[in-house]
């Protein structure tokens, strides 16, 4: 599988407090909860956003509260994949379950502008910066990810295995 | 290769003889938490599933964060916990105003159902609270929660630990909040990222159960899979204290490190050095002696909290603000974090001392902390808080200010209307 579209950029330590607030955690349902994405880091990244864009960002990005919400409003808003440096541990958890692709990568962050045309190949792990014309090789999952991922997601993987 | 204590209980519940950092394996769990904001999307799964609770007796649904409900979705996320709690026998439901009802990481502790050697997980990153008595507890997600409802097991990949040794003995006011922030100023918020924070020393004796679980709740903001204290006397008194039948029937099982565990870092803290400590927005390691900020000016107080609004936390405050009163610019907002807590307050006068100061008293609840309701902050307002999360926007408006303390440094500054210690007002 292979995404492609604008890099937003952002910073180190991109908690979930704003990637969604806590005050619209009242619905869990991702149509709401897109609209208020980002919105207290960055409020006219919803308005800029189209789907196939990749957030990039620093180390420990969704630290914070285990609120699923956050991948969900993340992958709600059209973002193709988010990579980062590293990711908070249940923020890695629940992006794997939710779907939404995610990538460690620190040379990425280190190379990739804010507004950069990128296309990442899953299959092969690769960050291509078309912009700049580089290339990035992500971090691979550990196989056992790969199996949930491939699965479809916890659910069916748990379904699966029962 | 010795083992990490975390690692040995994750052993134990995998039915293996050894594990290693990095090894990916299923746990059998004790106990599986949600809220009411994380359990309906998991009720919602688990339902799509066709899935059955695997354990009635070992699930936990605790309204807490939107409650008493603050609108009306919120009170449709308690209507859907309450409908699937009581479909599902679930034992350990705790309504508004149940006996056993609070804030759920002081409750669940105070209410007997975590013990050293249990393996718990729960759908609120303050999960990995009950590591103060040897247990391994983490947060996870919805997702996670609703397979684990199902199956009663989950997948972790064992960690490394970061080990913090404790030394000496801490000065008078300075609480495990203090502690845990001059931790979390040392490494960074991701200082322990996918490890664990494994607490050893001579120091650790000197701390008191509340200490420790306010130590263990913030173990996350280091990004911490799970904190953890040995299991030594005060550990083994608390839990003859909150549920005896399993104490004196010995359903528990206290693990200690192997003497060749290997750590990923170590790190010494010489409780005797640790001043009371602040935490700066925007992030909790950015730590500052709080006499070091006095010229910060404030609007109001939070008190309480699944990190401080257990009973000594409580009683310090009402010690500090006894015969004083509260700044006329500051608003202080005391929350006791269960009913239990709230009752004993209230039969020890303590109540009664917080109005006298111009306090206002709230029932048990989540609230202000994460920007909920009860206590959310204007454009431009700040507020010293004995929460565990200063992030942009955690209490309201996305330019106010939060500024993380221990209980002696919140009851003095909304006394003085700025930041300040209890040497300034007593």
């Amino acid at each position: 599988m292979k995404v492609k579209g604008s890099v937003f950029k952002y910073g180190e330590n991109i908690d979930t407090d704003v990637i969604i607030p806590a005050r619209f955690l009242t619905t869990a349902d991702p149509e709401l909860l897109k609209i208020h994405c980002m919105e207290d880091l960055d409020g006219e990244f919803i308005k800029k956003v189209r789907p196939g864009d990749i957030i990039v960002a620093g180390k420990n990005f969704g630290c914070g509260s285990s609120r699923e919400h956050a991948p969900v409003a993340i992958k709600a808003s059209g973002i193709s994949c988010v990579i980062a440096e590293d990711f908070a541990r249940i923020f890695y958890r629940n992006s794997i379950n939710m779907g939404l692709p995610i990538l460690e990568c620190k040379e990425a962050y280190e190379g990739i502008d804010n507004g950069d045309e990128v296309e990442v190949d899953f299959e092969e792990g690769l960050i291509i910066d078309k912009t700049k014309d580089l290339v990035f090789k992500a971090k691979p999952f550990p196989p056992f990810i790969q199996n949930i991922i491939d699965a479809g997601g916890l659910v069916e993987y748990t379904k699966g295995n029962r | 290769m010795g083992m990490t204590m975390t690692q040995k209980i994750l052993a134990y519940h995998a039915g293996l003889d050894n594990v290693s950092e990095g090894d990916l394996i299923e746990a059998g769990l004790d106990m599986v938490l949600g809220n009411d904001v994380t359990a309906p999307p998991a009720i919602d799964i688990l339902n799509n599933m066709g899935g059955k609770v695997f354990d009635k007796d070992k699930v936990i649904l605790v309204p807490d964060h939107f409650t008493p409900n603050k609108d009306i979705r919120s009170a449709e996320l308690s209507k859907c916990m309450r409908c699937f709690a009581a479909d599902n026998y679930i034992k350990h439901y705790y309504e508004l105003g149940d006996e056993g009802h609070g804030i759920e990481h002081v409750i669940i502790p105070d209410n007997g159902l975590v013990f050293p050697g249990d393996a718990i997980i729960g759908a609120d990153s303050h999960t990995c609270t009950y590591g103060a008595v040897g247990a391994f507890a983490t947060g996870v997600g919805s997702t996670d929660l609703a397979c684990a409802m199902a199956s009663g097991k989950t997948w972790f990949k064992v960690p490394e630990a970061v080990k913090v040794v404790l030394k000496g003995k801490k000065n008078e006011y300075v609480t495990g909040k203090d502690i845990i922030l001059h931790l979390i100023g040392l490494i960074g918020v991701d200082g322990a990222l996918y490890r664990s924070i494994e607490f050893t020393g001579d120091g650790v004796h000197d701390l008191s159960m509340d200490d420790r679980l306010t130590i263990c709740n913030m173990a996350i903001e280091a990004g911490g899979k799970n904190g953890i204290f040995p299991v030594d006397e005060v550990t083994l008194a608390y839990m003859d204290k909150v549920n005896p039948i399993r104490f004196t029937s010995g359903g528990y099982k206290a693990f200690v490190p192997d003497d060749d565990a290997v750590y990923s870092s170590t790190v010494e803290i010489d409780l005797s050095e640790v001043p009371l400590t602040v935490a700066l927005p925007h992030l909790p390691s950015n730590t500052k002696r709080a006499e070091d900020v006095r010229d910060m000016k404030i609007d109001q107080v939070v008190i309480g909290s699944c990190t401080n609004g257990r009973i000594s936390d409580i009683r310090m405050a009402a010690s500090i603000l006894k015969d004083r009163k509260v700044a006329h610019s500051v608003r202080c907002i005391i929350i006791p974090g269960s009913r239990k807590v709230y009752r004993t307050a209230l039969e020890e006068g303590l109540i009664s001392i917080f109005e006298k100061a111009g306090c206002v008293i709230s029932t048990p609840t989540c609230g202000p902390c994460l920007g909920a309701h009860m206590g959310v902050l204007a454009g431009g307002e700040r507020c010293v808080s004995t929460t565990n999360r200063n992030f942009v926007g955690r209490m309201g408006a996305k330019d106010s200010e939060v500024i993380l303390s221990g209980v002696p440094v919140a009851a003095s500054s909304a006394i003085l209307g700025r930041v300040g210690t209890p040497k300034e007002v007593l």
